[in-house]
């Protein structure tokens, strides 16, 4: 297996993208990622296209947008397929990508993730995503993402002594970051006051999912995000830094949160997270930056556990103690998160790794910036923790 | 222009006398305090300036209601409308939200449009309820007669209320009317109003002393910007 370097990053702003449709997000992400990497101009740039997407089908009618893809952005003939996988979409084409180059099948791959959500109502958004529910045992009875992120939030909260306060702490850090990103869906900075201790906040942040409220849960956004990958060997001779793919993870568990035996614990996200750590030959401390799926502030805090960031129960308390905020002992979601950055399903998993490549590149100005990253880790997190894939990357230095 | 004050009289519509709407503030998600505040007839000019950028915004129908509203507060400002009324919110001075009805009867008020111009702080929501709050704690109303031409609005006051549907036609057409009854209010009120009293004087002050408001461009960002916040 060769090691796989991402030598090219694109993105484009997250948020309500009324005038742009999901295929006009998909190659305006990629024209950015391949420019980035010195492929824009060149002919047969790349060897394959892997597409993250998890609702075109539903949202716009449309399947096979790989195949329209690399039409659309004159790639052909190069190997194109769309990757469905939940919340998980973006890093599972992430993933394939990363094999398809580390196998020798491939040089060049482009990973593009994306999607758009706001073509429907809010309420129609939450279905189309509860979509990844059992249709039996989970869907027929009404539950949503949101629904069993308040029931996961209460039992994380009755077992390890989770505060509303630790929440509301993650939706205003990742907030005030967002409000610094220009890729970030949400760019407004709240306030405790506004969101929790005055009385007002009853209608600025009321109640989603108890205890979850409004400021707990992340947007509803359009957006699309890619990367480039090549063997380490090849990355060498491109204009950017080389981030290599130290180490991934990928671990499923039961499809229902009912059937685990402790709903609390998320093994998929503890056993992705250890296949990543063992193949990069590191240990959690060696993390500099991470970018975790807080699609509700309550992911963020069990993630940063889960991964071993912290112990069971601290968590919450080093939200608190300043710990995972920029210049803290592991800055989480720098980028401001799902929670204010966005959340296009598709386009997420492929987002936080371009994040993760700003970061080790050293590239973001200094009040986004974490000192000197070498190490950045992501989690892109699937059903109700069933699928997540877990990628860790490093700076190589030229 | 000299005006036949005899025929003005004739055209002009009857006003109820209502009581003047408390001040009150509230304290936005960001942090920010809102002044909720009665406008006064002589402020309808300042006011269009903000809502003339929105009749150029599409996203959400904000086109409409702003050409609807500069017609209803034109309409207010020239003596052509019965016991019409408008509130705004200001922060830091500056105009960010407008809402506007009027009593059709004693017991029964319409109301008419509600148009944030600073959005993604539920400035629309407080404002919506401190309107329902007019008409029923200081007008003393019944109901009020409600229509939405936008689904941010169905969803806000129809759906999160709720609202009841009436046969009772809103004279702004549309869709299906609904009605807030007293009873409806004041379940609603513990969720959905909110605000203190007395405002800060330095507050209020600096509210009452001029309605700023942002350049169009500013506005026309703030409503329908690339990322649409």
């Amino acid at each position: 297996m060769r090691d796989v370097a991402v030598i090219g990053v694109g993105m484009i702003p997250f948020g309500r993208r009324d005038e742009d449709s999901l295929m006009d997000m998909l190659a305006m992400a990629s024209l950015k990622a391949l420019d980035d990497a010195g492929l824009g101009d060149k002919e047969k740039a790349v060897d394959a296209v892997y597409v993250g997407n998890m609702g075109a089908g539903i949202l716009q009618h449309q399947t096979a947008l790989a195949s329209s893809l690399v039409d659309r952005l004159s790639l052909l003939p190069a190997a194109a397929e769309t990757v469905e996988n939940g919340p998980a979409s973006g890093g599972s084409a992430v993933k394939n990508g990363i094999l398809a180059v580390a196998s020798g099948y491939y040089d060049y791959v482009l990973v593009v993730g994306g999607e758009k959500m706001r073509e429907v109502t809010g309420w129609r958004a939450t279905d189309f995503v509860a979509t990844m529910t059992h249709p039996l045992a989970e869907y027929i009875y009404g539950v949503t993402l949101p629904g069993l992120a308040g029931m996961f939030t209460r039992l994380y909260m009755e077992k390890y002594g989770v505060t509303p306060e630790m929440l509301v702490e993650v939706a205003i850090k990742n907030q005030s970051m967002g409000a610094l990103n220009p890729y970030a869906h949400v760019e407004m900075a709240i306030s405790r006051e506004g969101i929790y201790e005055s009385w007002h906040s009853i209608v600025n942040n009321p109640p989603v999912a108890d205890p979850l409220r409004l400021y707990d849960a992340c947007p509803v956004s359009d957006g699309a995000a890619a990367i480039v990958l090549c063997p380490l060997e090849l990355a060498k001779k491109h204009q950017k830094t080389p981030i290599l793919i130290a180490g991934f993870g990928q671990a499923t568990d039961t499809q229902t949160l009912q059937e685990r035996d402790d709903p609390t614990d998320l093994k998929a996200v503890t056993l992705a997270a250890q296949k990543a750590f063992e193949m990069a030959k590191m240990k959690p401390s060696d993390i500099h930056v991470a970018e975790l799926h807080d699609a509700f502030t309550i992911l963020e805090i069990a993630e940063s556990e889960h991964v071993g960031f912290f112990k069971k129960g601290e968590g919450g308390k080093a939200v608190l103690q300043g710990k995972t905020r920029l210049g803290g002992q592991i800055p989480i979601n720098v980028s401001g998160g799902l929670k204010a950055r966005g959340h296009p399903v598709g386009a997420t998993g492929v987002a936080q790794i371009v994040e993760i490549v700003f970061q080790l590149r050293h590239e973001l100005p200094k009040e986004r910036q974490v000192r000197n990253a070498q190490n950045g880790l992501t989690v892109n997190f699937g059903g109700f923790g069933n699928n997540v894939l877990v990628f860790i990357l490093r700076r190589v230095e030229q | 222009m000299a005006i036949d004050m005899e025929l003005e009289m004739v055209l002009r519509p009857h006003q109820y006398d209502m009581p003047p709407y408390p001040p009150k503030v509230i304290t936005l998600a960001n942090g920010k305090k809102m002044v909720v505040r009665q406008a006064a007839r002589e402020d309808v000019p300042v006011i269009l300036k903000s809502v003339h950028p929105c009749l150029f915004i599409e996203r959400d129908y904000y086109d409409l209601v702003a050409a609807r509203l500069y017609g209803e507060l034109l309409a207010w400002y020239r003596y052509r409308v019965k016991s019409e009324y408008c509130i705004i919110g200001q922060v830091d001075g500056y105009l960010v939200g407008i809402v506007n009805g009027r009593m059709e009867t004693e017991k029964v008020g319409m109301s008419y449009h509600t148009l944030a111009i600073d959005r993604g702080l539920r400035i629309g929501a407080h404002l919506f309820a401190a309107k329902m709050e007019y008409h029923m704690e200081y007008l003393g109303q019944e109901e009020v007669l409600i229509v939405a031409e936008s689904p941010i609005g169905f969803r806000r006051w129809m759906i999160e209320y709720p609202l009841e549907k009436t046969n009772i036609p809103h004279e702004l057409g549309g869709g299906d009317s609904y009605r807030l009854t007293r009873e409806i209010y004041f379940k609603a009120k513990p969720r959905l109003v909110v605000g203190d009293r007395p405002v800060p004087p330095e507050l209020l002050e600096e509210a009452m002393r001029e309605i700023k408001f942002a350049d169009e461009q500013t506005i026309r960002e703030r409503i329908a910007g690339l990322k649409g916040r």
